[in-house]
């Protein structure tokens, strides 16, 4: 959300260790809960609690300052200090009495070892995600907040860069908190889903519960968003954006009363075998 | 023809000491403007901004009243501290600091401006400090800005006449500047000396300037 005053009013408790998605449409209050969770912003009135200590409670007049907060911050435009190199930006992160061994193992751990002395300019949009998110890290903080980290990258990026991401959410025992738009990505990788609307909690559980309540099966099953509903003699053709691709449904008019322009809908596919072809 | 090179080294002295205060002052000043949402903020920047289109005489005209040893606060200051700004370098340097103000601040704060607040929230979240932040994230981003407004600050103060007659007077060695003295010798009739002075502060200003333009187009853009 870029500046002004957004309502945003949400109650919930994130377990520790789990991967939870902070989902809806943009301007629903996703990056705001994360920056007020990072210290970045204050709300008017709120209470965070983290691992039983008070982390803000407006209240109480307290608010520990971001420094101080055990999180990783993962930016949406990455954030690397542009005149550092990349072992720079990484050492800058480190605790002054942690190892500097860290560095070169969380390197590692990327494969980036041979870009290290590269400055972030150099580097392709995967590269500066991963150098990010390591960055991130470095710090061994609880808690790992990704503000849409994925929205630059390219399908096939996104992807190894999510399965980077589980890894590194297991092995580093975090609590992590997803800012994301996109569902496959949620499905991917997230255990709990959070749907903010309008800065409210719309739902909350597991992304397949939440997500219509189909599980994985043979049948075919697309998300999308409603674009127009028009009448045609008796029937009516609803044109739903899934994706790439604009889908024409036919339903009848009873039905068509209760679909509007904006709306979540899934379509179902029954009747025929999928066709599938590499492409 | 004896040229008395006094005024000159007189005038780099001052460009010198004046910039470093500058840098001093206007940079913190800079980045409290980038940062502030305070309601006096605009005040602030109209005062900052005052010398660039104030005629330098009237600037040079209140410094003149408010350091005056029979005024009230030159008064104090002459008494409290045995300081006296008027007439002295160090009033020349006062009154050049105010006066090259805004080419310091301008620059600096619009350079602090144009970094990606995420580069400074990145920083905090590392566990940074507001002050190792500025230091290390933020100045460094704006090494243009900041070698522009220090070369700026420091041609204009070369340049400034107005300001340096009323606060200093034309005293020989002590507050006759390069400027003042073409002025001094033009009016004495003496053109060859009025002429070496100002063809040295014409070379020395373009110098200098063509120094910035071609130092900020090599470093800084990549």
């Amino acid at each position: 959300m870029a500046g002004g005053e957004a309502l945003l009013k949400v109650d919930t408790e994130i377990s520790r260790e789990s991967f939870v998605a902070l989902y809806g449409r943009s301007g629903a209050g996703k990056t705001t809960l994360l920056r007020i969770l990072a210290g970045l912003l204050e709300p008017e009135k709120g209470i965070i609690e983290v691992d039983g200590r008070c982390w803000l409670n407006t209240d109480r007049k307290i608010r520990l300052p971001v420094q101080q907060r055990q999180i990783g911050f993962v930016f949406q435009d990455f954030a690397l200090f542009p005149h550092m190199t990349v072992r720079e930006n990484l050492r800058y992160a480190l605790k002054p009495e942690k190892d500097p061994g860290l560095v070169s193992r969380m390197l590692a751990m990327v494969d980036l070892e041979q870009l290290a002395d590269r400055k972030p300019a150099m580097l392709s949009g995967g590269q500066r995600q991963r150098v990010a998110l390591i960055r991130a890290l470095m710090r061994k903080p609880g808690i790992l907040l990704l503000d849409e980290p994925f929205s630059s990258l390219d399908a096939e990026m996104r992807q190894e860069l999510q399965d980077q991401i589980s890894a590194l959410h297991r092995q580093f025992n975090l609590t992590t908190l997803l800012v994301s738009h996109d569902m496959a990505e949620i499905y991917r990788i997230a255990d709990r889903v959070i749907w903010l609307d309008e800065g409210k909690v719309l739902r909350s559980g597991p992304p397949d519960a939440l997500f219509g309540n189909v599980r994985l099966s043979s049948k075919i099953r697309l998300t999308g968003k409603v674009l127009r509903v028009a009448k045609s003699g008796v029937v009516s053709i609803v044109e739903v954006a899934a994706g790439n691709t604009v889908i024409k449904v036919v339903v009848t008019a009873g039905e068509a009363e209760e679909l509007h322009p904006g709306d979540t809908v899934g379509i179902f596919s029954k009747a025929f075998n999928p066709v599938i072809r590499k492409i | 023809m004896a040229i008395a090179y006094q005024p000159l080294w007189l005038t780099l002295r001052l460009a010198v000491v004046a910039t470093g205060l500058l840098l001093l002052v206007g940079v913190p000043l800079a980045a409290w403007l980038a940062a502030s949402t305070s309601r006096f903020k605009a005040v602030f920047e109209a005062v900052v901004s005052l010398p660039l289109v104030l005629p330098p005489s009237v600037l040079g005209f209140y410094l003149l009243l408010a350091f005056s040893p029979t005024g009230r606060f030159g008064g104090l200051l002459s008494s409290l501290f045995d300081i006296r700004l008027v007439f002295s370098f160090g009033g020349l340097v006062l009154g050049s600091v105010i006066y090259s103000l805004p080419f310091m601040v301008h620059p600096v704060q619009a350079g602090l401006q144009s970094v990606p607040a995420s580069l400074k929230e990145a920083s905090y979240t590392l566990g940074k400090s507001r002050l190792r932040t500025f230091f290390s994230v933020l100045l460094p981003n704006i090494k243009p800005a900041l070698l522009t407004g220090t070369v700026l600050s420091f041609a204009h103060t070369i340049g400034e006449f107005g300001v340096v007659l009323m606060i200093g007077g034309n005293i020989p060695g002590k507050t006759r500047v390069a400027s003042i003295a073409v002025y001094d010798e033009v009016e004495a009739s003496n053109y060859p000396a009025a002429h070496v002075y100002a063809l040295l502060l014409l070379l020395v200003s373009f110098g200098i300037l063509l120094l910035v333009y071609t130092l900020n187009r090599r470093l800084f853009k990549s």
